[in-house]
């Protein structure tokens, strides 16, 4: 049904809040399997929605280094916090996945290719600085030379419906990395939420489906007010984030610096958890799992994800290449904000401060990075004298 | 349960082995075995010097093998494995007839060609030999596009040295040098490192392209022999050895600082690597 | 009362038999230095402009084996001589040093040293002589280790 001085061209709308069920059914009737945010356990997760009912409404998180609450806003903002403990890489790079299943005895064993899953997806509230670990991540899986055909069939149909971040968190710095708040493109849709008078969404298509997904919406036009709101709401967003990171040259200040004292400190914080690397949206490693039944007749492959913090990660004949938790906490650290430029051309570091909220002791690369620039080149010198 | 289909022979760039027959196994030394394998369906593959294979024994696990039969022809693959732990010590014990599934080959190549016209050291250390040895055969059929061509072989013992029964006919064409780092009193050849075998031979350091695989420490120490008599960084190859868990640039494991040994090596020249080797646990 | 550099060299054997002046010459180009425990004195591959004279401590020469970690290959004790990469080209060190304990040495400075040997070959022959006597003990000892004498005589 078309909204009221609304033509198919048009490639925005405003729509009342209650419009969000009719976005979500008109997904599920396109036979999308929508997944978004819902409160589960006291955190923010990202689960499939049958509706909009399901979303946090009226929640949002406090976040700082190794801490995360849910807190009760006093309005019912459908999108007022900011990330959690999740990203949306589980449902593109899954954490466990058979690859293969053969059948061994007799013969020569037959290999069975595991099918891919083609049911479409739709993620519903996608933020900037996610949009961009998943165009991070598409270069990962894709860009090489040999690319994951997990990833491309499970990623080939996405939708993705963005929402601009109104509520930054304690721990986000997305503006350090050129990764947001405001949501510039590889979008379906784009969602602002906005509250002055109305409470309601400024709808911005991205994509021809995303438009034509629009479409079928009720809504009116965009107004200057909602215009005026919706900036002013990102150039908020954009004041208020946690934190911040200089990433000028952080590639070439980390290379010159791995044998910075920094490393030393921060190893004896560092639990080696990989908690971060679980959290992380671009952390992409993953082992692989052969297994045989107790017969030996059945083999099967599995790709599950892996953490450069385990001291089986590095591991070949003979020991492990990183056995101490400084070259381990090391790797991950100048990978992700250094050879990441060499390996895939961009940063890996998106800026959204999950790795900071949900390590255990609190560990912050923004002041991790800071620290070793405040003493560039320290620890340089072999000879002590 | 009905029979599965086996998959169209898998892409380049598959997480499915091919299955290939074991066609011949033989005993290098006490814990060394060479295998010669044959696909099961389809085409010989053909490889380039240096490059290697992701081996899997089939419900034991996979490990990366460099390939050590005759290169850059549709041939057998050729692999010499050392028993190190269970899935290589199960490749070992694959007898003629048994299946092991391949994925590969993987990875840059021995730049052979580049080093046409010069002089040739092939520097190996303890199994390190098998990587190179696609190197010594492509040398041993085109000698006359180089100049000098020498293999300089350590071993710890002489009990491990590897393709010793073809050492008379390479050196019909090639010198070949080798010595052990201990010996009984029956061993009448050389004992020390394998660097002491550089001033003995003839090589124009300038004109000189260095081929050298062995223990990262080896051919740290050997990269300096040969800097030292002036052979140029940048053709100073090595072959770098990392964990790797799926040989196609994707699962992350192989890191050394900004290079992915599965995609951008395993061979390397020396010059590239120089400043990531000198980082302890890099 | 703090002794002088050049009491303090008289004190070491390996300077035993230099003359007064020689050792007035050394300790020109020497000073004093100190090692906290853990200390790295120098790496591999660093430019190797000293050597030094262990007078209380002692310091582990390791080698850096990826995936086994540092080696020790031996230790220098008391009145042993550390380092001789200065002494011929390309002046880097081959392996680390570092220090097992608190460690007070005499540094030297090769540069300053290689000058004055290039000045008076008599000075260089005696140094030359007594760093020949160092390395051919290293080695012996080396050779003897090599034989693996404790082992059990199972190769694995």
């Amino acid at each position: 049904m078309r909204g009221e001085g609304h033509t198919i061209e048009s490639n925005q709308m405003v729509i009342p809040i209650g419009a969000l069920d009719d976005l979500i059914g008109a997904l599920r009737e396109r036979g999308y399997r929508v997944l978004g945010p819902t409160v589960r356990d006291g955190a923010i997760v990202y689960d499939e929605l049958a509706g909009a009912g399901e979303l946090p409404i009226g929640w949002t998180d406090s976040q700082d280094g190794g801490h995360y609450r849910l807190e009760r806003r006093e309005d019912d903002a459908r999108f007022g916090f900011a990330v959690g403990p999740q990203s949306w890489k589980r449902f593109l790079f899954p954490p466990r996945l058979r690859l293969w299943r053969a059948r061994l005895g007799g013969g020569v064993p037959a290999v069975e290719e595991e099918p891919l899953d083609d049911q479409p997806l739709a993620f519903l509230g996608v933020r900037s600085c996610e949009l961009h670990a998943i165009e991070i991540q598409d270069r990962v899986f894709l860009g090489g030379r040999h690319t994951d055909r997990d990833y491309a069939s499970r990623r080939e149909d996405v939708f993705l419906v963005a929402v601009n971040c109104f509520e930054p968190g304690g721990t986000c710095f997305c503006t350090s990395m050129g990764t947001g708040p405001k949501v510039e493109s590889g979008s379906d849709l784009t969602l602002t939420e906005l509250f002055d008078g109305e409470h309601r969404f400024l709808v911005e298509a991205g994509s021809e489906r995303g438009a034509e997904l629009l479409a079928g919406l009720s809504g009116r036009p965009v107004g200057p007010a909602d215009v005026e709101e919706a900036e002013r709401s990102v150039a908020t967003a954009t004041d208020r984030m946690g934190r911040t990171m200089e990433a000028f040259d952080l590639r070439d200040l980390l290379e010159r610096n791995l044998e910075h004292p920094r490393w030393d400190d921060v190893a004896q914080r560092c639990l080696t958890c990989g908690n971060c690397t679980l959290v992380c949206p671009t952390c992409f490693c993953s082992a692989v799992e052969d297994e045989t039944d107790l017969s030996g007749g059945e083999a099967e492959r599995w790709r599950v994800w892996d953490t450069c913090f385990s001291v089986d990660y590095s591991h070949i004949h003979g020991g492990s290449i990183r056995p101490s938790g400084r070259s381990r906490y090391r790797q991950w650290m100048t990978h992700k904000l250094g050879t990441w430029h060499d390996q895939f051309g961009s940063s890996g570091c998106v800026g959204c401060g999950r790795c900071i909220t949900w390590c255990p002791v609190g560990i912050d690369i923004t002041e991790e990075v800071a620290a070793i620039r405040a003493t560039d080149g320290a620890g340089a010198d072999a000879t002590v004298a | 349960m009905a029979t599965a289909t086996v998959i169209e022979r898998p892409g380049p760039g598959s997480m499915v082995p091919a299955p290939f027959l074991v066609a011949a196994r033989e005993q290098d030394t006490v814990d060394t075995w060479t295998l010669t394998l044959d696909p099961i369906d389809g085409p010989r593959p053909s490889i380039a010097p240096g490059q290697f294979m992701m081996v899997y024994a089939f419900g034991v696990g996979e490990v990366p093998i460099s390939v050590s039969g005759p290169p850059g022809r549709p041939g057998p693959v050729v692999l010499t494995v050392r028993s190190v732990g269970a899935v290589t010590a199960a490749v070992c014990g694959s007898e003629p007839g048994a299946t092991l599934g391949l994925r590969g080959p993987f990875g840059t190549p021995w730049p052979v060609e580049s080093a046409g016209g010069g002089d040739v050291l092939v520097i190996a250390g303890g199994i390190g030999l098998a990587p190179l040895r696609p190197v010594v055969l492509d040398l041993l059929e085109r000698r006359t596009g180089y100049g000098s061509a020498a293999v300089l072989y350590g071993a710890r013992t002489p009990g491990d040295l590897l393709y010793t029964r073809l050492f008379d006919s390479w050196r019909r064409t090639l010198d070949v040098e080798v010595t052990v780092d201990t010996a009984g009193p029956d061993w009448p050849g050389r004992v020390g490192v394998v660097t002491k075998l550089l001033p003995g031979a003839r090589f124009r350091p300038e004109q000189t392209t260095a081929f050298v695989c062995g223990p990262e420490i080896m051919m740290r120490f050997a990269a300096r022999a040969l800097l030292e008599r002036g052979v140029a960084p940048e053709r100073i190859l090595l072959s770098m050895e990392r964990h790797m868990d799926c040989g196609i640039g994707l699962c992350g494991h192989c890191q050394l600082g900004p290079t992915l040994i599965c995609r951008d090596g395993p061979v390397y020249p020396y010059s590239t690597l120089a400043p990531w080797l000198e980082v302890r646990e890099l | 009362m703090p002794r002088s550099l050049d009491d303090l060299l008289a004190d070491v054997p390996f300077f035993e038999g230099l003359g007064d002046d020689t050792r007035a010459l050394l300790a020109g180009c020497a000073r004093n230095v100190h090692f906290g425990a853990g200390d790295r004195i120098f790496k591999e591959g660093g430019e190797a402009d000293v050597f030094y004279v262990v007078r209380h401590g002692s310091v582990a020469v390791e080698a850096f084996v990826p995936a086994r970690g540092p080696v020790t290959i031996e230790t220098i004790e008391a009145g042993d001589v550390l380092g001789w990469s200065w002494l011929f080209p390309p002046y880097r060190w081959h392996f680390d040093a570092r220090a097992l304990a608190v460690v007070r040495a005499t540094v030297f400075d090769a540069v300053c040293l290689r000058e004055k040997c290039d000045a008076d070959p008599a000075l260089g022959y005696a140094l030359m002589g007594r760093f020949a006597q160092v390395l051919i003990d290293r080695l012996q000892s080396t050779r003897l280790r090599l034989l693996d004498v404790y082992g059990n005589g199972n190769r694995h």
